[in-house]
């Protein structure tokens, strides 16, 4: 049985990475990721795991020596934020596109200029069309439980792509709460034996990685990788399930709040998923039927699953911690639209809400629902791309 | 170990034939002279940067090497290998791997990849002290991209981006001079070195610091004099004479730095003119136009200069 804790949310994933015992962890400091180092570092120094700690000079080191370490062999993890995930860039295509299953616990936070250290979204969504698998998380807990199964989503040879664990700076990353630690031998359990088929450090085989690729079959590297991120759908529902056999703990592509009879509902990622809860719960005991979708695979984008969700609802609101500077909305709206177009007429709008840490309070959401009740009377729509909480 | 020529030919060549650098390219020759240090029986994992070396030598589906490579950027050969060393670490410390097998890290970048913009990934690799190998082979331009300047090239040379114009003769700029910087790291073996004619013994001296660096503990660090004939414009067979010649002139001296103390390992008899060194390569043609005879002397300067300097601190005398 494991055993109730109270942590912060970077303690937790750092106590989730001792527990796995990684090969290597390289990783260079920057708010609010910087504690998960922290905490290993001293995890390695007295002598908790075997991991080789590489205190690298930089991040786009960090996810260098990540793809080094991995390639040779080891299972390998870090963690960054904002400025630090945006120096890494480059090399996020690469492990991705080199098939190595890095974990990466992405600390939400806003991204420079100008430079903020409060949470938003800009970091990730930056990163949302690298090639990595992207879980998002609401809690301390569900960011400790990401990272854990984040391992061996990567590591399935249905997949064998690198994976971010991505929760809220300061907001989950610092706050203490309550979290449920499953037992360290439950962990190695569950996470098993990293066994890759081909890596540097073989004995007994050699392999060459990191080839130039020309037009004869870089195109057919990038169509299986595609592959890999569509298998990736079904990877985290079958590694999911098994988390909840083991914790009780369930986790799908995302979570549905009082959707059953809604007739309107907000979609939205990671901390505010509790203010959202707590209007709904309001609104719910006025008679409102409200709902609420946190996605928590955003990707794989769960495609068919939203729109099999939001189907038959009158009106909905994305809210988009991060704006998409494409003068249409930011990037979880657009791609929610996108799975709905032609295949269920629902009404969409926009709020982007919470840029660089600006606090999101219960009568912000409440301004949302307010809006999507009238949308759902009037059936007319005023404006789709539209701002939270911003002083005008 | 003493150095025999006849014996190292024999042992099977670790980046194999048919890969497509140019004809007379002095990298594949420093890195065949390299590998060659390595003991038969140890296992090497090699990493190169981006760059002539790495995009001829391994085209998917085919790759010219014999033991475990990976490329990843051009940036970051330092990082990567430091990463791979940390994975050998780790996995021998679990068991995960036999206890009596060696692999050794070595890695490869150009003169670009390593002055330039992989400077930090090499110095943060080489301060942290994995137990390493990096060899910069140094043809004084970023050539894969077409013969653009480096920090490494040399003075008043003509480039792409350094053109020798009417106004402007070449590059303005003094080499970096990076194996001072690798020494400054206080590594255990840092050296200069270069593939040579037989009048200097051949491949003596890269290979025999190529074997001091691989099998000394801890980060070492290589820098090789590795002529390119379309970027230096001279002769394709002419490869070694290049390399004598800047041996000669003190352009290139050799040298190596064993925890600080730095030993010549060749100081010419006497010291030739630069000019012999300038007129073999068509980068430095416009040097001897007529009203450009300040630009050799300014040369001839700077490498007295630095040849002073390397001979004042030289502790073997
Ligand atoms: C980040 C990045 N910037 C630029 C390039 C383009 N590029 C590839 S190789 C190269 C020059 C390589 O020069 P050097 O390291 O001296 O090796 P050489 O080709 O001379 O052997 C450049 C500029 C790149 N691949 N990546
Ligand atoms: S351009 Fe120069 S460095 Fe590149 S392969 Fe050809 S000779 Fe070698
Ligand atoms: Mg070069």
């Amino acid at each position: 049985m494991g055993k109730r804790d109270r942590l912060s949310g970077n303690e937790a994933v750092a106590v989730a990475m001792r527990q796995i015992n990684p090969d290597v962890v390289a990783a260079f400091p920057i708010t609010p990721s910087t504690e998960v180092p922290q905490y290993f570092a001293a995890f390695a120094n007295d002598g908790l795991v075997d991991t080789e700690f590489v205190p690298v000079e930089s991040e786009h080191s960090a996810m260098s020596a990540c793809i080094g370490a991995e390639a040779a062999g080891a299972r390998t993890m870090t963690a960054t934020s904002a400025n630090g995930l945006a120096y890494m860039w480059e090399m996020l295509y690469i492990a991705a596109s080199s098939r190595l299953p890095i974990v990466l616990a992405a600390v939400n936070r806003a991204l420079s200029g100008p430079i903020n250290i409060h949470n938003d979204h800009s970091d990730t969504m930056g990163a949302r069309d690298s090639g990595w698998v992207q879980l998002y998380g609401e809690t301390n807990q569900e960011a400790y439980d990401n990272f854990i199964m984040a391992v061996k989503i990567a590591e399935h040879p249905d997949v064998c792509l690198p994976v971010m664990d991505c929760y809220d700076g300061f907001i989950t990353s610092h706050s203490v709460e309550v979290i449920e630690l499953l037992d360290d031998q439950d962990v190695k359990n569950f996470v098993g034996e990293y066994k890759p088929k081909a890596y540097l450090n073989n004995p007994n085989g050699k392999v060459s990685m990191g080839p130039l690729d020309m037009p004869a079959y870089y195109f057919e590297h990038k169509r299986q990788q595609a592959e890999a991120m569509k298998n990736a759908k079904r990877v985290i529902l079958e590694v999911s399930e098994e988390f909840y056999k083991l914790t009780g703990r369930k986790y799908g592509l995302f979570e549905e709040y009082k959707m059953e009879d809604a007739e309107v509902a907000i979609v939205l990622l990671n901390s505010t998923a509790g203010t959202a809860k707590a209007v709904v719960d309001e609104l719910r005991s006025k008679g409102v039927k409200a709902g609420l979708i946190k996605i928590r695979v955003f990707r794989p984008f769960p495609v068919d699953e939203i729109v099999a969700a939001l189907k038959g609802l009158k009106a909905v609101a994305v809210m988009d911690k991060a704006d998409g500077f494409n003068g249409a909305g930011g990037p979880l709206f657009t791609d929610i639209t996108s799975a709905l177009y032609g295949k269920a007429d629902v009404k969409v709008i926009n709020y982007i809400y919470g840029l660089g840490g600006r606090d999101v309070r219960t009568d912000d959401i409440e301004v949302v629902y307010d809006e999507l009740l009238k949308i759902a009377e009037t059936g007319s729509v005023k404006s789709v791309y539209n701002y939270l909480g911003i002083k005008e | 170990m003493a150095f025999k020529l006849k014996e190292e030919a024999l042992k099977p060549e670790r980046l194999t034939g048919g890969h497509r650098m140019c004809a007379g390219c002095g990298a594949p020759v420093v890195v065949r002279a390299v590998l060659r240090a390595l003991k038969a029986e140890d296992q090497a994992v090699i990493c190169s940067a981006t760059g002539c070396l790495e995009v001829s030598t391994f085209m998917y589906p085919y790759t010219a090497w014999n033991d475990s490579f990976i490329h990843s950027a051009f940036e970051n050969a330092g990082a990567t290998i430091s990463g791979a060393e940390a994975a050998y670490k780790a996995m021998k410390k679990k068991g995960k791997l036999p206890a009596d097998q060696t692999i050794k890290f070595i890695a490869f970048g150009g003169d670009g990849g390593t002055y330039d913009i992989g400077l930090q990934s090499l110095s943060g690799a080489m301060e942290r002290g994995h137990d390493m190998v990096y060899v910069c082979y140094d043809n004084g331009a970023y050539m894969n991209t077409g013969i653009q300047r480096s920090s490494a090239t040399p003075r008043f040379a003509d480039t792409t981006t350094s053109p020798a114009g009417s106004s402007v003769p070449g590059k303005q700029q003094q080499r970096k001079d990076l194996t001072a910087i690798m020494a400054a790291h206080h590594l255990p073996y840092v050296a200069q070195t270069a593939p040579l004619g037989s009048k200097h013994g051949g491949f003596k001296d890269l290979h025999e610091k190529a074997e001091k660096a691989i099998y000394t503990e801890g980060a070492c660090f290589l820098n090789v004099l590795a002529p390119c004939p379309r970027g230096w414009r001279y002769d394709t067979p002419k490869l070694l004479e290049m390399t004598d010649i800047a041996v000669d002139t003190c352009v290139w001296p050799l040298y190596e730095i064993v925890d600080g103390k730095l030993t010549l390992s060749y100081i010419p008899k006497e010291k030739k003119p630069v000019e012999e060194y300038l007129k073999a390569q068509g980068r430095f043609r416009h040097v001897f136009k007529k009203g450009n005879e300040w630009m050799i002397e300014e040369i001839q300067k700077e490498v007295d200069r630095t040849w002073e300097d390397l001979l004042n601190r030289n502790e073997t005398k």
